[in-house]
């Protein structure tokens, strides 16, 4: 199945493609209610699906630092750490 | 998801509301309810004169877009903290990077951005004061509060301003609103509100982003292309209020509208007496060396505060504290 990478500060997550933009969010052990997704530079909606190709980058909405994602709920998810922002 | 309005794709889903919108009516939608909850709390008027707090972030900066395209009559506050200066110990040049940003903002638009720094005008940068005052258990935070209210209050009555409006969001209000219940503090819980009116020296504060969601504002600068400092103060990591924040938001994705819901009821609540008996008049008296309003007797604290570190930094004098801040 078709991966797809999504960024999120200097992390780099990879998704498989055919979920939403919201259990994405989930599965790498994120707040959906504290990031938002952007794709191709435009705001995307959370039940977006994400498809092959896509390129996705999470912006935190949360002021006062960013909490570290809780340990995500299994699941392939793998982390990059260093990939830019 | 559609635009609810046009059927377009939409940018932005808020659960809360049961709104998607496209980014052109996003745009239209917001400003118009900042303006209906700047009226029904009645914060300011179009001929009041307005000082916006601002520190390059995303909040302070989109709600000063908003009151802008709104047509309120709006000047800027940054005050300069020091903080990732070479001798804060902090890493990156935080409170350089937040000035640039707000004085861009500021020109591209032709406002007027009033800037204070602290460490030119007072003598020490925020995070210096913090270690030589020894306030704050080992973080600014503390001081910086203090430093940012005592300058704020100053600079909106020396400059003739009816009010003073920061960005705080429905997010930071509900943190906020969360642990003064948990510890019962019901003295904090009665002066939380909207608008503070002015009052013994005090000038008028509001939150004219009170019930926008935090997600809202973000989106609304993306959309709207604000460059805003995206990382946040280095000494608020960790915070009890990001602690809160974390909380409200796994409650918010299994209740939309939790967060609304809550601070609603609160206002409703004290709307209706409920911490009435907690609201202590204070009594506020004129401070002996600046002016400001205090309730100690003698100087305030934020004199206080400096003349010790003046006399560990051996500079006392050098820089007159009854000074205009504001350059005309």
């Amino acid at each position: 199945m078709a991966t797809v990478k999504i960024k999120y500060r200097d992390k780099e997550y990879e998704v498989n493609a055919g979920m939403t933009v919201r259990d994405a969010i989930k599965k790498v052990g994120l707040q959906p209610e504290a990031v938002l997704a952007v794709s191709d530079g435009k705001l995307i909606t959370d039940d977006t699906i994400i498809t092959d190709g896509m390129r996705i980058k999470l912006v935190a909405v949360v002021s006062g630092g960013a909490p570290g994602p809780r340990a995500a709920a299994g699941g392939a998810v793998s982390i990059t750490a260093g990939g830019a922002t | 998801m559609k635009c609810r309005k046009c059927g377009e794709t939409a940018v932005i889903n808020m659960r809360q509301h049961k709104l998607g919108l496209c980014a052109g009516h996003y745009l239209e939608w917001l400003p118009e309810q900042v303006e209906r909850f700047v009226e029904k709390y009645r914060m300011f008027t179009r001929q009041e004169k307005v000082l916006v707090a601002v520190s390059g972030g995303k909040d302070s900066l989109g709600l000063w877009d908003i009151l802008h395209r709104l047509g309120y009559r709006t000047e800027g506050l940054y005050i300069g903290l020091g903080i990732g200066a070479p001798q804060s110990g902090a890493g990156g040049d935080y409170s350089g990077e937040s000035l640039r940003l707000s004085e861009a903002f500021a020109v591209e638009r032709g406002l007027t951005l009033h800037v204070v720094d602290v460490e030119e005008r007072f003598g020490a940068t925020i995070p210096e004061l913090a270690v030589i005052s020894n306030r704050g258990h080992g973080k600014p935070c503390s001081v910086c509060g203090l430093n940012k209210r005592y300058i704020m209050n100053r600079a909106a009555l020396e400059g003739g301003f009816d009010a003073l409006a920061t960005g705080h969001n429905l997010d930071d209000e509900v943190a906020v609103l969360m642990q003064n219940t948990f510890n019962w503090a019901a003295g904090y819980l009665a002066r939380q509100a909207p608008v503070l009116p002015a009052a013994g020296g005090l000038t008028r504060k509001v939150k004219p982003l009170c019930r926008i969601y935090e997600r809202e504002m973000t989106a609304y600068c993306l959309v709207r292309g604000i460059e805003y400092i995206y990382d946040e103060c280095p000494h608020a990591e960790g915070s009890t209020t990001i602690y809160y924040k974390d909380i409200l938001n796994r409650m918010e994705a299994d209740r939309p509208g939790a967060k609304l819901q809550f601070y609603l009821s609160f206002l409703q609540a004290k709307e209706q007496g409920l911490f009435a008996q907690a609201e202590d008049k204070v009594d506020l008296h004129p401070c002996d060396r600046c002016g400001q309003p205090t309730s100690a007797p003698g100087d305030c604290s934020f004199c206080r505060l400096w003349d010790k570190v003046r006399l560990v930094k051996q500079t006392v004098g050098a820089r007159p504290q009854a000074a205009p801040l504001l350059a005309r």
